[in-house]
């Protein structure tokens, strides 16, 4: 195609390619933690993503989606760590995760897909138990998990000789691991977006908006819904794999407890919570439930201190009760998300006109 | 007379203890516009949502373009060119008109998730097909100023037309519509019956289940009438309307 | 390990009866998951965390009332009674406050609402009662029972015995009252039932209201049961007990009861013999899988659950 950028649009991207450079400089300056929590950020876009695709676009409810990010984090663990001596490259290993993950999401989806919307909900549910279970006790008598202890000593990612675990220094500017990390997040999060963009306007996006939107007159016009439905649970099972083996290598580290059940909701809660369906919404609600709660740690101590003089009230337990409210709050306020998709918001807005009629 | 496209023997359906359907036959010909009538509750949408796989018959079978329709699967339905609209109109709310007309060509095109993700020519070119098409059946059903409309914000006439047009996309050999003209006023229904007869012409079966009779026997090539879930009698308008058991049925005599 | 199946025989009643105990439980809790999702198609996520206060306050008041020096069967009885009564009144209150402004917004909406009132609620038991875990004061005689090779205490008795006494009553509830016919009318179809007159909105309350005081009740047997108390024991055991609801079928109260007797006797059973089947490959400690797997294997044959009615698609 020959349909070069607009000056507007190239500025634009300018500006935004200028502001993804410098992020974590500035996020940086509140200490490094704060780039790692922003990386973990974009892992929850990574997965928002995934399961945007089986919840937002074909609206399957899935609440055990954490457990293909579960497959594909054990599959780079077993992988590449001293647990099997095994030490493979990352071009084998996300493939082989990816794979693995979309053969779970056929396994699981094949036989439960025709099921109705919560009753979906509650068998995968179920299903990311089981996975989670497996994990926690498959260390006896053959020891393939390492059960609860979980798999340590994992490697990073690694181009050849270049490994994003470490420091180094590019024109001048060094920069250690998780800046490293961050960029690479970044790069594959681009990529991520676009091929979810063109999932949403094709063929097969308009048949999974079609089953959404009803069924039957989706078979109806030939869409064989089993298969397309499947295909969703495929793709976004794919996304979790990958988002898995990349969360593997950057913490060096998995345990069965990082895929339990409440993982599943936070992702779940940031796609509703942003808004089903809509890319940005999906994207702005993985960044806000990852970094509300951790300012929150930062935030009850000395507020209560300020407050009462002492800290009065356990400060995890008031972060926690600060983010179900917050759940509670915005579904209460803004019942389609917060940025949802055009059409959506059009649509609420019909209604509350038709009330105050 | 053309040849038979579709040919229904002795379907039968029940409903628990209710006969909806028994022994129906009845046979549609290659190019005609067919009328199936009745009384409220005598099997009409049974019968359709038996032939388009919406319900497996208990009894007799179809078949359709001289091979047997498996009546399992509504998308088997559809790949074989059979198209249907619904009585109470099933859009795709929240998508525009053309998206929803774009929805019908699916089973007549072939991109995978490949080809969405990578987006080679061949994909591109098949895109670019099937947004011309489906542009080219708003035209057809003449609503083409609202493509970019949601379909839930149309006007009750324009729904039952984009229904139509979505129905079409599919290309299929018979086109069944369950009571278009439900809902409909003078000028709606006139206009609808010229858009019937457009269709006829550009080559395409129509089997027409409706309530006003006026429209079906000035429409349709030949009618067939179904009381309480059985065949009354199946022919042209002219006989079928001095049909003594016709009259009574209608007048409940 | 080796134990003969002999032996293993021999521990069939034991089973049997452990597994009643549990599955009773689960029945109480299934039935409040049930009712509401039967009235209001919603999935009461909360609902675990009701029990899980009933425990908590049944605990305290008898503490209290027991360290005032009322016998502790006495102190017992009125910790079961302000457990239901503020189950009821949390179950009011959060149908109230967090589900009704929500009725008509997007299917997911209310479920994203219900998870967070579950953390809220966690949260705010643990900021009252603390991490630590709770020993439950013995409300019964320790008395134990003999019969056809099984062993088995007061506790287990009595609640085997008041579960089947609520559900009966439930049961006469909704097919001999009123209200549970209003309850009924709404599940079939609100619209028309609000149009014969139900106040749909007190039957909805209703609702919410039994399923939490059931909700109490199955709280301070647990708690005496196991003797033990956490703020976190509500999560697992409301998915249990939805578990229990879906298997028997959401929406139908007999479905909810067998579902939950089931689910309890399939979990005892499997994790006495899960060992023996698989040459140990796997042991008791996969328990837990029992529930989903059976779970997805009865959905895939009876998709609308064991008592569930079929939803048909219509054209």
């Amino acid at each position: 195609m020959k349909n070069l950028l607009s000056p507007r649009s190239t500025l634009g991207i300018v500006l935004i390619a200028a502001a993804l450079i410098a992020l974590p400089f500035v996020v940086g300056m509140a200490g490094q933690a704060w780039v790692r929590i922003l990386n973990f950020a974009i892992l929850y876009i990574f997965l928002a993503l995934g399961l945007n695709i089986v919840v937002g676009f074909a609206g399957l409810l899935d609440l055990g989606y954490i457990a293909f990010y579960a497959v594909g984090a054990y599959t780079w663990a077993l992988l590449a760590s001293p647990h099997f001596g095994l030490h493979w490259p990352i071009w084998a290993i996300l493939p082989v995760g990816a794979l693995l993950a979309c053969f779970f999401g056929v396994l699981l989806g094949s036989p439960t897909l025709k099921l109705r919307g919560d009753y979906l909900a509650i068998v995968t549910l179920g299903f990311g138990e089981i996975v989670r279970i497996f994990m926690n006790n498959l260390n006896a008598p053959i020891n393939i998990t390492n059960g609860p202890q979980g798999i340590t000593l994992i490697d990073p990612v690694k181009f050849g000789d270049f490994s994003f675990a470490t420091r180094s220094e590019f024109f001048g500017v060094t920069l250690t691991g998780p800046y490293k990390y961050y960029y690479l997040l970044v790069a594959l999060a681009i990529l991520i977006v676009i091929v979810n963009l063109r999932l949403q306007d094709s063929r097969i996006g308009r048949a999974w908006q079609a089953i959404r939107e009803d069924e039957i007159a989706a078979k109806a016009v030939g869409i064989n819904t089993r298969n397309v439905k499947l295909l969703a649970f495929a793709m976004g099972a794919s996304f979790g794999g990958i988002a898995g083996g990349i969360f593997a290598a950057m913490q060096g580290f998995v345990s069965p407890e990082s895929f339990s059940l409440i993982e599943s909701i936070m992702v779940l809660a940031m796609v509703v919570l942003g808004g089903m369906g809509h890319i940005p919404g999906v994207i702005l609600g993985a960044i806000l439930l990852t970094f509300l709660p951790e300012m929150a740690r930062y935030a009850v101590t000395p507020a209560q201190v300020a407050l009462f003089g002492k800290v009065l009230i356990d400060p995890e337990s008031l972060r926690m009760l600060l983010f179900g409210l917050a759940l509670v709050l915005v579904m209460r306020f803004k019942p389609s998300g917060l940025w949802p998709s055009p059409e959506r918001s059009r649509e609420l807005a019909e209604k509350t006109a038709g009330v105050a009629k | 007379m053309s040849e038979v496209l579709l040919e229904a023997r002795s379907v039968a359906k029940h409903f628990g203890g209710v006969k909806a359907l028994q022994d129906v036959s009845l046979s549609i010909r290659q190019g005609e516009v067919y009328g199936l009538i009745g009384p409220n509750g005598a099997g009409k949408t049974t019968f359709f949502n038996c032939m388009t796989g919406l319900y497996v018959p208990d009894g007799g079978g179809f078949t359709f373009a001289g091979a047997p329709l498996q009546a399992d699967a509504p998308q088997r339905a559809a790949e074989r060119g059979i198209a249907r609209t619904f009585q109470n109109i099933r859009l795709f709310g929240n998508m525009t008109a053309l998206e929803n007309v774009m929805v019908g060509r699916h089973v007549r095109t072939k991109a995978s998730v490949f080809g969405a993700i990578f987006r080679d020519p061949k994909t591109r070119a098949e895109e670019a097909a099937i947004r011309q098409r489906a542009l080219d059946l708003l035209h057809y059903v003449d609503i083409a100023d609202r493509a970019d409309d949601l379909a839930k914000n149309l006007s009750y006439g324009d729904q039952r037309r984009l229904e139509i047009a979505r129905a079409l996309a599919t290309e299929p050999k018979l086109l069944c519509l369950d009571e278009p003209a439900a809902g409909m006023n003078a000028t709606e229904t006139e206009e609808l019956r010229v858009l019937i007869e457009g269709i006829r012409k550009d080559g395409t079966t129509v089997l027409l289940i409706e309530h006003d009779v006026k429209l079906v026997m000035g429409l349709c090539d030949r009618v067939a009438v179904l009381e309480y879930g059985a065949l009354l009698i199946e022919d042209v308008p002219a006989i079928v309307q001095k049909d003594q058991r016709v009259i009574e049925a209608y007048l409940g005599a | 390990m080796d134990i003969s199946l002999h032996q293993l025989l021999q521990q069939f009643p034991q089973q049997v009866v452990n597994g009643l105990v549990q599955g009773s439980i689960y029945a109480l809790v299934a039935l409040g998951y049930t009712m509401v999702y039967g009235i209001m198609g919603l999935i009461n996520f909360a609902h675990g965390e009701v029990v899980m206060i009933g425990t908590l306050v049944a605990i305290t008041v008898t503490g209290l009332l027991a360290a005032a020096g009322m016998p502790v069967g006495i102190a017992g009885l009125c910790g079961l009674v302000i457990s239901i009564l503020s189950c009821m009144a949390i179950g009011w209150s959060l149908e109230r406050v967090a589900y009704r402004p929500l009725r008509g917004s997007p299917r997911l909406t209310p479920l994203i609402t219900a998870i967070g009132m579950s953390i809220v609620l966690q949260n705010l038991a643990m900021i009252l009662w603390g991490r630590n875990y709770m020993t439950f004061p013995p409300l019964l005689p320790k008395v134990n029972f003999e019969f056809a090779g099984a062993y088995f205490t007061l506790v287990q008795v009595v609640i085997v015995l008041l579960s089947a006494l609520m559900m009966s009553g439930l049961v006469l509830l909704v097919y001999r009252t009123k209200l549970g016919m209003a309850m009924r009318a709404t599940a079939q179809n609100p619209e028309v039932a609000s149009l014969m007159g139900v106040n749909i909105n007190r039957v909805i309350s209703a609702a919410f209201v039994i399923g939490s005081a059931l909700a109490a009740v199955a709280g301070v047997m647990v708690g005496s049961y196991y003797e033990v108390a956490h703020y976190q024991m509500g999560f697992v055991l409301g998915l249990k007990a939805f578990t229990a609801a879906v298997l028997g079928g959401i929406g139908n109260l007999v479905g909810a009861m067998v579902g939950g007797i089931l689910l309890g006797l399939i979990e005892a059973l499997g994790a006495g013999y899960i060992g023996y089947f698989t040459g140990d490959f796997l042991g008791s400690h996969y328990q837990d899988i029992f529930a989903f797997a059976v779970l997805i294997v009865v959905l895939m044959f009876k998709p609308s659950g064991l008592f569930g009615e079929k939803t048909g698609d219509r054209a």
